[in-house]
């Protein structure tokens, strides 16, 4: 709306937030309506959803543009950069909590009901013993089995890492000026992820049809679906990210040397890389 | 930070005018007063149900309102409190502040900045349109632990959605002003000279990106348990209902220092103002306060001592929270030494000031007697808390915010408040507040629990002293309300220092301000 | 010990405080923490005391420097400010004094912590259950167990009575001990969370659904004794009281004896079958404790939060229907399961009672042994 000159860039006034918060109340609303049961909740869901897409497209839109027409100093770079690092802390801290119930469960509260805790074992759960994977005494969700950690979840920990090696390979690619490649790279990274999802997708409905495992299946299917799915969601939205900034690329979009947006979503990538790593370790080895 | 902390202008200020300009501002300070007046409406709010909570505790027997109702009550009154007015009251104040004192001509993330405020109507919208639905608003407590939570009617959704948009908001709004922080200091302000109240907020908004997702998460698990068949917290599944409270307390201490520590920085900026002395011990008060910060992580299970923790744990969190007393007590010894030797003037600012010092120590003394755990088997869940927390959070967090209002608010406005009305809002505040929680130690003491409607006939005299405090308290803060409103319409030209003692630049501005705070960025000797 | 010797000291300073206090603290006013009967709530009671004392000296400490600062350094007796603002020394003195004070503090709490959670060697165990809004007890050894809740009038909370003695502090069926016998508690929960307390006795502990903590008493006076909930356990958590009745020795196996053949009597009357007013009679007691806090007296329910029994479906429906929500309880809401909360008798009497009072005349009569086929 105003132009810089050459200082700290102020926007003056601005319609994507209000827009925003429509659009997130609407999905909310909806989402709660749906839950109890009313009609209305699963199109207002659509609605909402809508409105909050549109508000990403705008408000993305008018920074591209901001950006492309050069009214951010490097100041202001700095600022998106701190921000972003803060949010990704942010998520860090989302996924802490879950992982905090995980160590919770197993190291206290399944081995206290199974006998650590002897009055509570005895009198209350009598003749039940500590395992893990569980279900727990009151083997909610029924017999269940386990996915091993050497098939898929080996190979879409291959997947992901790869995916921040060629992820590097495009931010390289990018400084040293060569287009094609950080595209190509970026092309491969996106595969990567996606390729990654479609084997979680089918992971997920071999877990549910074959072998029971599903959220219901007490504290294991809990903490396993809450995680993966968590993480799973993050993968999706880091990966249609690299798609955009991939297509900002062939537009011609960033120079060797100002690239903040293509930085903050490898940056992300490599987030959700690491999440997947404790994952890796703590939901399917350990 | 670099020295180009220029501003660019457009040539014409562009304002817009009416309801729209408040809609679509980016302006730290239109958003700075958008929070603060809502944090002002949310204080009524969340009063008004303290005192439907006050009436029917008047007397003992079931007078105006059901059970379920009244437990609604307590549950929305915290809740609107503490995310609608008090943190909104303090990051309405960091927006105005932050930027004029550290020299920078706006928040960094402006666009950001407007969408942190703007969720917060429709969060607290869906969180007040649980009181028309089946099964009432809300009744857990604010701490909503399962499985008690889990029996909520249709609200329950409604309710977690809503602290997800809390937490939304209060993410971005302290991203946003770490942000400012790092990045958009004017040339010279280095962090050691930066006002305490910038440190405060600094480390404050660090805590609130370490906790607030953590709540997100503890309410995502709610709300699958709930509707999804997970059993995080049932214990058939192999989960533990203790475990929610493990993850909120996580957030939910953090979360009491988050309402503290700004409150700190605000009387660290008016006590040496108005004692005509520099703050004494300025390092130590920013060491102290990270150490606060720090410690704050690790005491969280001081509000479970009786869920039945092992005894190692019971110990290390007792040991932990005892030590919270060390760097509380430096911050509260440095501000009288400030006031030692000064040379003092007692307008309404300085008046609240020292009644935070003298009445939030207090509070900390209660809360140092919570943390002994074999007498907190005594204390907790009982009036005493409830007088613990009213006198951090009543006379500590809103004495602050009051205190800042009748700092800042002749340099917002740029007109002097009405004096002689702001000596009788301390006053009279002051007064109440003690006859309103002082007699809730003695009915804890007694043996009453908190979070009941009626009450046996022993607790009598003491609920009935409370409660008088209680409405004479509410109605005083009508008079704030108008001493508020008056200064906004007109009133005696205050300067630009306004204060005779005043240090900082924001009183090298005008008053009020100009709408870009620091065109050109100051030189900080 | 050091100890005393500051309390004493402490003491001395305040003396003229103390006198007021103390004048104050007398238990008719009910203005302090009682010293209780159990020697854990004596410990308490004397830390109590100890930190409240040391807080009350900082406070004089800090506020009188505050205050004579106020009084003397102000501008307008000509004050003129000095512009000392730094001493790392005075830094490091009130870093460290507050620490050894809290150190001071932290050993007898420590010690008190630690004979409090010691449950070991008890001579009795009582496994203690909280539900939606009474207490289940259970005298492990001996196979006796009974459900204690509020016995106070409706009419009294609704102010159309005047209010008793122990209004909101009574119950029908009072918890019994012995004195001077260590007696463990185990304490978990049906539904929500719960918490047992008792000030006089001295320590309260959560009642978790699922988990069982423990704590233990012993009570060194005869006497009654009485407590609350201290758990937001819903919208009767203020309405469910606790009582403990210690008696000595002989007197306890006397109480014992009796609700053995008491339960022995019931135990053979479930084998019987009960007449129509027999169920009745008693349906009408038992509806009245466990039922009519959420369904109301007049089976009315309220509208929006508890459904009426006045013609509902289920009350005039088929019975195995009515037997099973009675039974299992509905998950997600508060009707609880009062399979294990009530006998064969009970239950039988309350669900003919639902399916016939207040003009639900299905006729319909439940047996004992048809609950008992049902469980
Ligand atoms: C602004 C908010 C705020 C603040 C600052 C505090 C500060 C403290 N709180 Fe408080 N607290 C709450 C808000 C706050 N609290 C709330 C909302 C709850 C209830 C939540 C709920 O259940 O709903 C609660 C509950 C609570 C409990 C749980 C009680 C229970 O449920 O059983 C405990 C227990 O340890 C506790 C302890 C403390 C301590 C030790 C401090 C310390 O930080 C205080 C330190 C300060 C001082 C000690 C005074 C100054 C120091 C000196 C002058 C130095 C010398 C002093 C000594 C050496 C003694 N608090
Ligand atoms: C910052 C937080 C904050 C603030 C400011 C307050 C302010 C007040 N609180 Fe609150 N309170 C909490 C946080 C806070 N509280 C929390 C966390 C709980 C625990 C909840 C739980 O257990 O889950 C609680 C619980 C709580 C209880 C215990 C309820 C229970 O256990 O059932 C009580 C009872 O007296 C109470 C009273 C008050 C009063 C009288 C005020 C007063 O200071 C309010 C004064 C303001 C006004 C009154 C508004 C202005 C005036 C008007 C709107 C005009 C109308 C006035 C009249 C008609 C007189 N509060
Ligand atoms: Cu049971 Cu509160
Ligand atoms: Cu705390």
């Amino acid at each position: 709306m105003s132009e810089a000159h050459g200082g700290y860039y102020v926007p003056h006034g601005t319609t994507w937030p209000i827009v925003g918060s429509i659009g997130l109340t609407t999905l909310l609303v909806g989402f709660a309506n749906y839950l109890n049961g009313h009609g209305i909740g699963s199109i207002m869901m659509a609605i909402g959803l809508g409105i909050t897409l549109l508000m990403m497209f705008g408000w993305f839109g008018v920074v591209i543009k901001e950006s492309e027409s050069g009214l951010y100093n490097e100041q202001v770079d700095k600022s998106f950069r701190w921000g972003m690092s803060w949010f990704i802390f942010s998520e860090v801290m989302f996924f802490a909590a879950f992982f905090g119930a995980l160590y919770y469960a197993r190291v206290l509260s399944v081995p206290w009901l199974g006998g650590i805790d002897v009055s509570t074992n005895e009198v209350l759960w009598n003749g039940w013993t500590a395992a893990w994977p569980t279900n727990g005494p009151g083997e909610i969700g029924g017999e269940f089995e386990t996915v091993g950690a050497w098939g898929i979840p080996a190979i879409n920990t291959l997947l992901l890492l790869s995916s921040g090696v060629t992820v590097t390979l495009a931010h390289w690619a990018l400084k040293a000026g060569q287009r094609v490649s950080l595209v190509l790279w970026l092309l491969a990274t996106v595969a990567l992820g996606f390729t990654f999802l479609g084997l979680q997708m089918y992971e997920y409905s071999h877990a549910y049809h074959e072998l029971n495992l599903t959220l219901g299946s007490g504290i294991y299917g809990s903490t396993f679906f809450m995680l993966t799915g968590f993480h799973g969601m993050h993968v999706t939205i880091g990966a249609i990210m690299l798609t955009i900034i991939m297509l900002r690329c062939i537009k011609g979009h960033f120079t060797a040397d100002r690239h903040f947006a293509f930085e903050a979503v490898a940056w992300y990538w490599h987030f959700v890389d690491v999440v997947w790593l404790g994952l890796f370790i703590f939901v399917y080895i350990l | 930070m670099s020295t180009a902390t220029t501003t660019h202008d457009a040539h014409h200020e562009e304002q817009r005018s009416g309801l729209m300009r408040w809609v679509f501002t980016t302006n730290h300070k239109d958003i700075g007063t958008l929070y603060l007046l809502f944090s002002l409406l949310m204080f009524m709010v969340g009063g008004a149900m303290a005192m439907i909570i006050r009436a029917e505790l008047f007397e003992p027997g079931l007078q105006f309102v059901q059970p379920q109702f009244f437990n609604s009550m307590t549950t929305m009154h915290a809740l609107i409190m503490i995310f609608g007015a008090v943190m909104p009251g303090f990051v309405g104040l960091a927006n105005w502040l932050v930027p004029m004192m550290i020299g920078a001509p706006d928040m960094a993330l402006p666009r950001m900045n407007n969408w942190s405020f703007w969720i917060l109507p429709f969060a607290f919208a869906m969180l007040l349109s649980t009181l028309f639905m089946e099964g009432g608003a809300p009744a857990g407590g604010w701490t909503m632990y399962p499985p008690l939570v889990l029996q909520t009617g249709n609200a329950f959704p409604f309710l977690i959605f809503a602290v997800h948009l809390m937490g939304i908001s209060s993410i971005m709004g302290a991203i946003n002003i770490v942000v400012t922080i790092v990045n958009m200091r004017a040339p010279g302000m280095t962090l050691m000279k930066m006002p305490l109240f910038v440190w405060t907020w600094l480390i404050t908004a660090y805590l609130l990106i370490a906790v607030m997702p953590v709540l997100a998460g503890a309410v995502t698990m709610l709300l699958t348990d709930r509707f999804f068949d997970t059993s995080f917290f049932n214990a058939a599944g192999g989960g533990d209902p203790v475990m929610f409270q493990h993850i909120f307390w996580f957030f939910g201490h953090p979360e009491v220092y988050i309402m503290i520590l700004p409150a700190f920085g605000i009387v660290s900026q008016i006590i040496p103002t108005f004692a005509r002395k520099p703050l004494f011990g300025y390092s130590s008060m920013v060491y102290a306060t990270a150490s606060i910060a720090f410690l704050s992580f690790i005491v969280w299970a001081h509000h479970m001592f009786t869920v039945g923790m092992p005894l190692t744990g019971e110990l290390f969190f007792m040991y932990a929270t005892m030590l919270i007393a060390v760097p509380t007590g430096v911050k509260v010894f440095n501000w009288v030494s400030t006031m030692w030797k000064g040379s003092m003037t007692f307008e309404t600012p300085m008046l609240f000031a020292i009644g935070f010092v003298v009445l939030f120590t207090i509070g900390g003394f209660s809360g140092l007697m919570l943390a002994i755990t074999p007498v907190d088997f005594q204390y907790h869940d009982t009036y005493f808390v409830v007088a613990h927390f009213h006198y951090v959070l009543v006379t500590g967090a809103v004495f602050s915010i009051m205190a800042a209002a009748y700092y800042w608010m002749p340099k917002w406005t740029g007109n002097m408040y009405d004096e002689r009305l702001g000596k009788w809002h301390f006053w009279m505040s002051t007064v109440f507040v003690n006859v309103l929680f002082f007699p809730q130690h003695f009915l804890g003491l007694a043996g009453m629990p908190r979070r009941i409607p009626d009450y046996s006939t022993q607790f009598t005299e003491f609920n009935q002293i409370s409660s008088i405090g209680g409405f004479a308290f509410g109605l005083t803060q009508l008079l704030f309300v108008y001493i508020v409103y008056k200064t906004i319409r007109g009133g005696v030209k205050a300067t630009d220092r306004v204060w005779e003692g005043a240090e900082g630049l924001e009183w090298t501005l005008s008053s009020p301000p100009p709408y870009h705070s620091f065109t050109t960025a100051p030189e900080v000797r | 010990m050091w100890l005393t010797i500051v309390r004493r000291a402490l003491t001395a300073i305040s003396g003229g405080v103390a006198v007021l206090y103390g004048a104050a603290v007398s238990a008719e006013y009910g203005l302090n923490l009682p010293r209780g009967v159990t020697p854990i709530s004596q410990d308490a009671y004397d830390l109590h005391m100890l930190v409240l004392w040391v807080c009350v000296a900082i406070a004089v400490v800090v506020f009188g420097a505050m205050f004579i600062s106020i009084i003397y350094h102000r501008k307008s007796r000509g004050a003129k400010p000095a512009q000392f603002h730094e001493s790392t020394l005075v830094e490091i003195v009130w870093t460290i004094v507050p620490f050894l004070i809290l150190a001071g503090m932290a050993i007898p709490a420590t010690k008190a912590l630690v004979a409090m959670e010691d449950t070991t060697n008890s001579d009795l165990s009582i496994k203690v259950t909280g539900y939606q809004w009474k207490w289940g007890y259970d005298y492990i050894d001996d196979g006796v167990s009974f459900i204690s809740s509020l016995s106070t009038p409706q009419d009294q909370i609704y102010n159309r009575q005047s209010k008793g003695d122990n209004y909101l502090l009574e119950v029908d069926n009072p918890l019994v001990v012995p004195v001077n016998k260590k007696v463990r508690l185990l304490i978990t929960a049906n539904d929500v969370i719960h918490a047992w307390w008792v000030p006089e006795l001295g320590m309260k502990k959560d009642a978790i659904p699922g988990y069982i903590n423990e704590m233990w008493i012993n009570v060194q006076e005869e006497g009654v004794y009485r407590g609350q909930c201290a758990e937001l356990c819903g919208k009767d958590h203020g309405f469910m009281p606790i009582v403990v009745v210690a008696k000595n020795e002989a007197d306890f196996d006397a109480w014992m004896q009796a609700q053995k053949s008491a339960a022995g009597a019931d135990a053979l009357a479930a084998d019987r079958e009960w007449a129509q007013d027999e169920l009745m009679a008693r349906g009408e007691n038992v509806y009245n404790t466990a039922c009519a806090a959420c369904h109301q007296v007049s089976g009315a329910g309220v509208p929006g939060a508890f459904p009426g029994l006045v013609g509902s479906p289920i009350a005039t429906g088929p019975i195995e229907a009515h037997l099973d929500i009675v039974m299992n309880g509905k998950p997600g809401t508060a009707m609880a399961a009062f399979a294990g909360q009530l006998n064969d008798i009970d239950i039988a009497a309350v669900v003919t009672y639902e399916r016939n009072a207040w003009g639900n005349d299905t006729g319909d009569l439940v047996q004992p042994s048809d609950v008992e086929a049902a469980r």
